[in-house]
């Protein structure tokens, strides 16, 4: 029955040869007639004179001094020192994880790790890092690359690595905050880096399944789901970022009993969160409505009852068409983070606004904002070359 | 073997595996089936004929609730089609029903595609769904693509392996709906070889299919639908040599 057509091997050729070179390439995309030339010089010498200027700034011009002598606060804030073995401990434990998965799941994982890892080798070889920093970040470099190579050496390496990272958000949460467990550190001392990042984990981590979860409220036949559901998603994306930390910070000790309060840092996680899901439930419905109908006809004629058809048809196509659109909103959170500066906390830009205000430093914001915009791109470029790459490796067998 | 079981036991004596009872159903103001009624006995191959938009399609697809219909009651195996999801579920488990777009999922292998269903709905251990998936492909003629992707095969291929994964879940009825209708001229004579070879096996068939020479071939009763009636039923013989309605006749003279 198997109908294979055979193709007779003479007839088979390979496409014509397209190397031309590099002056072919040139030749044909910038020279290729006299006003292309014209355009290429006048654009070639804008573009020198920029690049000679930024480079020559800085290089000769900037002071980075002012980067140097506050590097811990663009990091952790006030986070007391003799405290900090616990971010450093909480890195570690993040870093082997991330080798962990690195290990089983090799590929973009695996880039992601060596780059970590050439980050943090940069960092250790700063002359102005003290000494315990400088071996913190080599016990991080071996903990990655432990992680990688051991993981596949222990049973059950999948479980340990998924249990790990689900127990690894309680662990750092004890060993940051000390809860009664370690030496309390108020949250009004975590900032820089520290707060921006862990306000950007929770909102995305807890936004994602609320998100799935209130679009398929959306979709529901339920008339309250679907409403409530409508409501809420309207409501939010009606509404600023800023207003919702505001509200959260108002609103939220409003729906509490009296005795409880809840501290400033969770309130603008829980509001980020709120904001967020709100945009990633709109995102999770464009996917579900690009799923042809005959994908659910096809599960309903197998028997598959409305959950699984949804777990296992709908759903994994459906957040696969929309993964650029869903990390785009999660980097967008990522940088939404430095709007809690309105709300009294001191994120990442929030430190950058205090060292340009202190009179050591006056005049110093190119430097200091410079810095602050490298951090911020260097995680934002990261999660989206994850999720490139996390789209090639979800494409396999259907364009062909 | 199959082949003298149905010689042995004339099909007028086998039970009423499908009955449909003055069925209605209505797109808006659209009337789109009007009193259908249809009974199918266990073991035989009904094929359903008439032009587009007669709302064949439409009546094949109410029988495992695909489509719901406003009027008029549906038994399949003895179940009553309602409105509880519960005996949707039970009919969906006894009926296979393959489509003209095949609608296989394009992000599981072909082996998945077939597992699934049994896995999750009968509850069948990993082990024994895979062999019986592999058993199936063998049949439908393509046992070394398993590990392949949809995406990865061709559409005649891909249409087997939807009957492939219909007959996974050991259905007692099969519904086609226009099983050829999207494929390639030379890749149409390969699906209709599974389903000739199923239909000998003894199993249960309603096809709506414009492919005459598979109808007069295999069916062992022809329906003709005009306009949501069914204005014509016969063996091959009576309706295509000799059809008595003149719908039917214009129809034939316009594809024959």
């Amino acid at each position: 029955m198997q109908t294979e057509n055979k193709i007779n091997p003479q007839m088979e050729m390979a496409p014509p040869a397209a190397n031309i070179g590099v002056r072919g390439w040139l030749k044909e995309n910038l020279f290729s007639s006299w006003i292309n030339t014209l355009v290429t010089i006048i654009f070639a010498t804008i573009i020198y004179f920029i690049v000679k200027g930024i480079l020559t700034w800085i290089i000769y011009s900037a002071d980075w001094q002012v980067v140097s002598s506050n590097f811990r606060l663009f990091f952790v804030g006030q986070y007391p020192l003799e405290q900090l073995w616990r971010i450093w401990l909480s890195l570690t434990i993040v870093t082997l994880l991330f080798g962990f998965t690195a290990g089983i799941w090799k590929g973009t994982v695996w880039k992601l790790t060596i780059f970590l890892s050439i980050v943090f080798l940069l960092i250790t070889l700063l002359p102005f890092i003290p000494l315990s920093a400088k071996l913190w970040l080599v016990i991080n470099i071996i903990s990655l690359y432990l992680g990688y190579f051991f993981i596949n050496k222990l049973p059950k390496n999948k479980v340990i690595t998924v249990v790990g990272w689900f127990l690894s958000f309680p662990i750092i949460l004890i060993l940051i905050n000390g809860f009664n467990l370690l030496a309390p550190v108020s949250t009004n001392l975590w900032g820089g880096l520290l707060l921006t990042i862990l306000i950007a984990v929770v909102a995305i981590v807890v936004s994602f399944p609320l998100g799935v979860l209130l679009a398929l409220g959306r979709i529901s036949k339920l008339p309250v789901i679907r409403w409530f559901s409508i409501a809420y998603i309207e409501l939010i994306r009606g509404i600023p970022l800023i207003t919702v930390l505001f509200m959260a910070q108002l609103m939220v000790p409003l729906f509490l009993s009296e005795g409880i309060e809840i501290n400033n840092v969770i309130r603008v996680m829980i509001g980020a969160t709120m904001f967020s899901a709100a945009y990633v439930a709109e995102n999770v419905r464009g996917g579900l409505q690009s799923i042809n109908r005959g994908q659910f006809e096809a599960a309903k004629a197998l028997g598959l009852n409305s959950v699984y058809t949804m777990a296992f048809i709908i759903l994994p196509q459906a957040l696969r068409a929309v993964i650029p659109a869903i990390v785009g909103q999660f980097i967008a959170m990522f940088k939404d983070t430095s709007l809690v500066a309105i709300v009294g906390l001191i994120d990442l830009l929030g430190i950058a606004k205090t060292i340009v205000a202190n009179p050591d430093f006056l005049g110093k914001q190119m430097e200091v904002f410079l810095f602050i915009a490298l951090i911020y791109w260097i995680f934002s470029y990261s999660m989206s070359f994850a999720s490139r790459k996390l789209e090639e490796s979800l494409g396999v067998g259907e364009r062909y | 073997m199959l082949q003298e079981v149905k010689e042995e036991m004339p099909l007028q004596e086998k039970k009423d595996i499908i009955i449909c009872n003055n069925i209605n159903k209505w797109f808006g103001k659209l009337h789109v089936l009007k009193n259908v009624s249809l009974t199918v006995k266990q073991g035989e191959v009904v094929v359903i004929l008439g032009p587009s938009g007669s709302g064949k399609s439409t009546f094949i697809r109410t029988i495992n609730g695909l489509e719901e219909i406003q009027k008029g009651e549906i038994y399949v195996d003895g179940i009553n089609l309602s409105h509880d999801v519960a005996d949707v579920e039970a009919i969906r488990k006894e009926t296979g029903m393959v489509f003209q777009s095949f609608n296989l999922f394009p992000h599981m292998t072909i082996l998945k595609n077939i597992t699934l269903a049994p896995m999750w709905v009968r509850k069948w251990p990993k082990a024994k769904a895979e062999e019986i998936a592999l058993n199936l492909l063998e049949r439908v003629g393509i046992h070394d693509q398993a590990h392949k992707y949809p995406g990865q095969l061709s559409g005649g291929q891909q249409q087997r392996v939807a009957i492939a994964r219909a007959l996974a879940m050991q259905p007692k009825i099969m519904l086609f709906d226009e099983p050829t209708s999207a494929l390639d001229p030379e890749m149409i004579k390969e699906v209709l070889d599974v389903m000739k070879e199923l239909a000998k096996s003894g199993m249960t068939m309603l096809v709506v299919t414009h492919e005459m020479g598979f109808a007069r071939e295999v069916a062992d009763r022809i329906v003709f639908f005009d306009n949501g009636e069914i204005i014509e039923t016969g063996t091959p013989t009576e309706l295509f040599d000799n059809p008595k309605h003149e719908r039917t006749k214009l129809f034939l003279s316009q594809i024959l």
